[in-house]
């Protein structure tokens, strides 16, 4: 090897960080910057998140797709400040309404959670305390949030902030007397919902919300998050693999793999005019109600995070492979087009 | 027809109804194995006695014979099988232990009782300490946020935990009583201190108490704190401990309401497994130390070949076990709201 | 064609046997520092096995009968742990003792394990009435502690019960645990995909309980066992404590009788009391770290990184 400051190339978006640092605190809701997640494990070091860098205004709906593996469970996680031993954030920032989240200390960053950054979890099935009824559950957040103690709102306030909560998600105030196990997969979720937005929340994170759930809940569920995050004004990052919901739920989409972003750009030309080869592929694979076609899958297997090709990622399962550039090196991830960011050689040099 | 269908349904599916059914059943199973087992070996613990008496030479006392007698009439193996089982049986319903042989004119019931003051003060009192204890540390090892000098007991409370009771009172004896005489050997008060209820009675209760339920506390509290710490640690990779962090909760309400809360559950089913070992733990600690228990009198008892009050102990020990563990199972369903007491 | 015989070029490599089996001993010595409860728990039996063995060899050791010696003698020269009140001498006692004492164990807990893993896999695996059948005769046998039933058999037996009987005895009362960890497990991997998937390939019946769940069973089956005999020998040592052991045998409950029936530690005799217990603890400790060890093989998730 003999570039190695091309190959552990450490440029991030240009366009990213340059926003970031020249935006007002009000410009972006959340700013990530080159952001690295690393796993120390006896084999070795796993890159699970490789110099991510994104950019999300008030309001906005990004969605996050990859295949298992790819990183973007624990992008949800790192963005809570919520990695756990043997991960760590190694590298990069995160800027949470202009403040820069990875340098707080824990007691700062709790105050944070719920506060300006929520989490929807996947599969509420668990993610309820089986032995709390629903409304203490959704008290707790609030009242661990306080600003001081004489600011502490009565029981009969909670309650009314509850049952407000509650019907905003669509359920109605019985729910919460209930306990979680008393109750459907959806009406959880719908709790889960509930819980993050109960302090108006920046960001909301929702990862994989809809996996565990079946299709007609699923549409419900992603219509009222997407009701209740206009109504905040929130941001929302939706991270998943299920290429339908993202194309009804998103303003833009952003595409991760093996532990980096390749493309990132809005919804609709993701959709029609895919840029990064990994991208074309996946929406080439996505079932056509109109065509009847082969089913098209993406030959190969994603890369041991342990071990990543050298290179460009993805090089080894590329159909635009270019021998003698893609297996050497490391595309940088830049805006090519008009609001539409890829890393790959096939648009080098090309600058919008 | 239909309702009293209906009803017979959901009181069978009650889940009280079929835990006190469990109960009368472990009850009967248990006097049927008492009863059956000596049989086995053919020998009648009566003339047993008369022979062993009749080889040391020694007296009977007066109105043993009598007694024999009507032992004979109601259990003598010349009656028919059946007729023995029944009068077993009813005795054993009404509480009616039979005679003692070795204490006669004694009866078993009022050796046992005597004996079980004693125990159950040692054994609630040393229960519910070593499990709150030990409950309350093995929660804050498993505790990641825990201060970190505690991490230093985990090696203690692994070794204790290994250690039975009876090991233990051993030890101490040896250590706190013999090597250095701080507390008595053994006994339940003074020797020659008639019982009464002075201070001075308390104290000398108290402190010959103290090295029995030490054994046993001590040994006891790893157990617990074992089992909490691995309870507490796998209810760290819940989801709902996850989602706990992610709503930014204190780490106080976290460690409370939500780790211990949900760990506590099996702690509680573990506590009722372990009642059994408890006690026949606390026996044989009774014997090391004289301690005047149940365990004491069951030693004595089989030093002399008194097999009714060996049974009689072993019934009674079987019912409160069995008393115990009911108690234990109607009462969880109030601390995990999965459990309901109505089936469907 | 005639081979020609080249003279073997000898090449600096591995000299011992250490280097050259390196690629083998590597892995297990990285196991053992991962794991160093189970290396600490069979460290202590082997070194009480050493003990024994030592003994057995070079130890006068018939001398473990009453009237061998002079009675209540501390340690000394000729008699490394004393006598006792009946003139045993008790590093003889020791040596032949411990043996018994595991040997009562590895009886009952084998043959507990044995009944008890069928059991439970017949309940498991058949389901219906075997299942409930099997199911309230372990619970009431949880709920009944085993050394209650132990003291009733004990006692009923004319003349009291040798050694290999307490093992037999103890059996009776051993099982109990195993099979509800086995019919557990049985249980849950009843449902396993894999199990499934054999039973569709026309794998008979037997064959899948051998081939397929034996293999997963094993590290539960071990600490069933060790689990097993450690409960064995407590209860064992338990019925002795309280007179209903072999009286002629110098297994370590028995001593511990002898030791509280003759006061030993009133009358000071430390050296009586000190090796029973000692032995005992180390048993149980080392049964225990076995068994913690154990946990780890059947529970990857608990495995520490180096």
């Amino acid at each position: 090897m003999g570039q190695p400051a091309i190959e552990e190339a450490h440029l991030t978006s240009l366009t990213a960080a340059t926003a970031a640092r020249s935006s007002a605190s009000s410009e972006h809701s959340l700013v990530v910057e080159d952001l690295r997640v690393h796993y120390d494990t006896p084999e070795g070091v796993i890159k699970a998140v490789d110099g991510v860098s994104l950019a999300l205004k008030p309001g906005e709906r990004l969605a996050l797709v990859g295949e298992s593996g790819s990183g973007k469970s624990t992008l949800a996680m790192a963005l809570m400040r919520l990695t756990k031993a043997p991960g760590r954030i190694v590298a990069g920032h995160i800027y949470l309404g202009g403040k820069d989240i990875t340098l707080l200390e824990e007691p700062e960053m709790r105050q944070l959670r719920l506060n300006e950054i929520a989490l929807v979890p996947q599969g509420a099935m668990n993610s309820l305390n089986p032995v709390m009824r629903v409304k203490h559950q959704i008290i707790d957040g609030i009242l661990d949030h306080v600003a001081d103690r004489k600011q502490t709102p009565d029981s009969h306030e909670l309650e009314e902030r509850v049952n407000r909560l509650l019907a905003r998600v669509g359920l109605s105030p019985e729910v919460g007397r209930m306990f979680p196990h008393e109750l459907s997969g959806g009406m959880k979720q719908r709790v889960a919902m509930a819980i993050a937005i109960s302090l108006s929340p920046r960001v909301i994170v929702a990862d994989e919300p809809t996996s565990a759930l079946d299709v007609v809940v699923q549409r419900q569920i992603m219509q009222t998050l997407g009701r209740l995050q206009q109504g905040l004004d929130a941001a929302v990052i939706l991270i998943g693999h299920d290429m339908g919901l993202v194309a009804q739920f998103a303003n833009r989409v952003g595409v991760m793999y093996a532990g980096k972003l390749v493309e990132l750009g809005p919804v609709q030309q993701i959709f029609t005019e895919p840029l990064h080869p990994y991208t074309k592929l996946l929406i080439e694979s996505l079932p056509n109600l109109e065509e009847k076609k082969k089913f098209i899958g993406i030959p190969g297997l994603p890369p041991t995070l342990l071990r990543l090709p050298s290179g460009c990622v993805f090089h080894p399962r590329c159909p635009s492979f270019i021998k003698g550039t893609c297996e050497t090196v490391a595309p940088h991830y830049q805006e090519v087009r008009p609001e539409r960011e890829t890393s790959c050689h096939l648009y080098a040099g090309v600058r919008a | 027809m239909r309702f009293a269908q209906r009803f017979f349904v959901a009181v069978v599916g009650n889940y009280v109804f079929r835990r006190v059914l469990f109960f009368l059943f472990v009850v009967w199973l248990a006097s049927t194995v008492i009863f059956i087992i000596p049989r086995l070996s053919g020998q009648d613990p009566v003339k047993e006695k008369l022979l062993l008496e009749a080889q040391r030479g020694g007296h009977l006392q007066s109105g043993f014979e009598d007694m024999a007698r009507t032992y004979q009439k109601r259990f003598g193996l010349d009656r028919p099988i059946w007729i023995q089982y029944r009068n077993f049986i009813l005795d054993l319903a009404q509480f009616d232990l039979g005679p003692s042989i070795a204490f006669f004119p004694r009866t078993v019931n009022d050796i046992l009782m005597d004996s079980l003051v004693w125990t159950i003060g040692l054994l609630g009192t040393v229960t519910i300490l070593s499990f709150v204890i030990g409950t309350l540390s093995g929660a804050l090892l498993g505790w990641p946020r825990a201060p970190g000098y505690f991490k230093y007991l985990f090696g203690p409370l692994l070794t204790l935990s290994a250690i039975p009771f009876y090991l233990l009172a051993l030890l101490l004896v040896f250590l706190f009583a013999f090597r250095f005489s701080i507390f008595p050997l053994f006994g339940g008060y003074g020797i020659g201190k008639v019982p009464d209820f002075s201070l001075d009675f308390a104290l000398q209760v108290l402190r010959h108490a103290i090295l029995p339920a030490m054994s046993i506390i001590l040994a006891s509290i790893g157990f617990w704190a074992l089992g909490m710490r691995g309870m507490m640690v796998t209810m760290q990779g819940s989801d709902f401990m996850v989602q706990a962090e992610a709503k930014g909760l204190k780490a106080g309400r976290i460690f409370l309401r939500y780790a211990l809360r949900n760990a506590l559950l099996p702690q509680t089913t573990a506590l009722a497994l372990s009642l059994g070992t408890v006690l026949t733990g606390a026996v044989l600690v009774e014997v090391v130390f004289r301690y005047p228990g149940l365990g004491n009198t069951l030693y004595q008892a089989i030093r002399l070949s008194d097999f009714f009050i060996i049974r009689g102990f072993v019934f009674a020990v079987i019912v409160s076990l069995a008393l115990a563990t009911l108690i234990v199972d109607i009462t969880y369903p109030l601390l995990d709201p999965r459990v309901k007491y109505r089936k469907g | 064609m005639a081979t020609t015989y080249i003279e073997p070029v000898v090449k600096p490599g591995p000299q011992n046997w250490v280097e050259r089996n390196r690629l083998r001993i590597l892995p297990i010595y990285r196991y053992m520092r991962r794991n160093p409860s189970l290396v600490w728990g069979i460290g202590i039996l082997l070194s009480l096995l050493l003990f024994v063995g030592y003994g057995t060899l070079f130890y006068p050791h018939e001398r473990f009968r009453p009237l061998s010696a002079d009675v209540r003698l501390p340690p000394s020269t000729t008699y490394p742990f004393g006598t006792d009140t009946q003139g045993r001498d008790i590093f003889a006692v020791m040596v032949r003792g411990i043996p018994l004492t595991l040997r009562i164990g590895l009886i009952a807990g084998g043959i507990g394990l044995v009944l008890g893993t069928s059991l439970g896999f017949i309940a498991a695996y058949y389901g219906g009435w075997v299942d409930a059948a099997i199911r309230t005769v372990v619970d009431v046998g949880l709920t009944i502690p085993g050394l209650l039933i132990l003291i009733l058999i004990a006692v009923n037996v004319k003349g009291g019960l040798s050694v290999d009987q307490m093992g037999l005895a103890v059996a009776t009362v051993a099982w109990v645990h195993p099979a509800r960890t086995i019919r557990s497990q049985v249980l849950v991997m009843r449902e396993q995909l894999y199990v499934e998937i054999a039973r569709l390939s026309g794998v008979s019946g037997l064959g899948i309980v051998f081939r397929e769940m034996m293999p997963n069973l094993m590290p539960y089956l071990a600490a069933s066992f060790v689990g097993s005999v450690g409960a064995a020998i407590l209860a064992s040592i338990g019925l002795e404590a309280l007179g209903l052991g072999p009286f002629d045998s110098p297994t370590l409950g028995m001593t511990v009788y002898f030791n509280i029936v003759f006061s030993s530690v009133v009358v000071g005799m430390w050296w009586w009391l000190v090796p029973p217990i000692a032995a005992m603890a180390m048993i149980f400790v080392g049964l225990f770290l076995i068994a913690s060890g154990l946990d780890e093989w059947a529970n990857p998730r608990l495995r520490k990184r180096i």
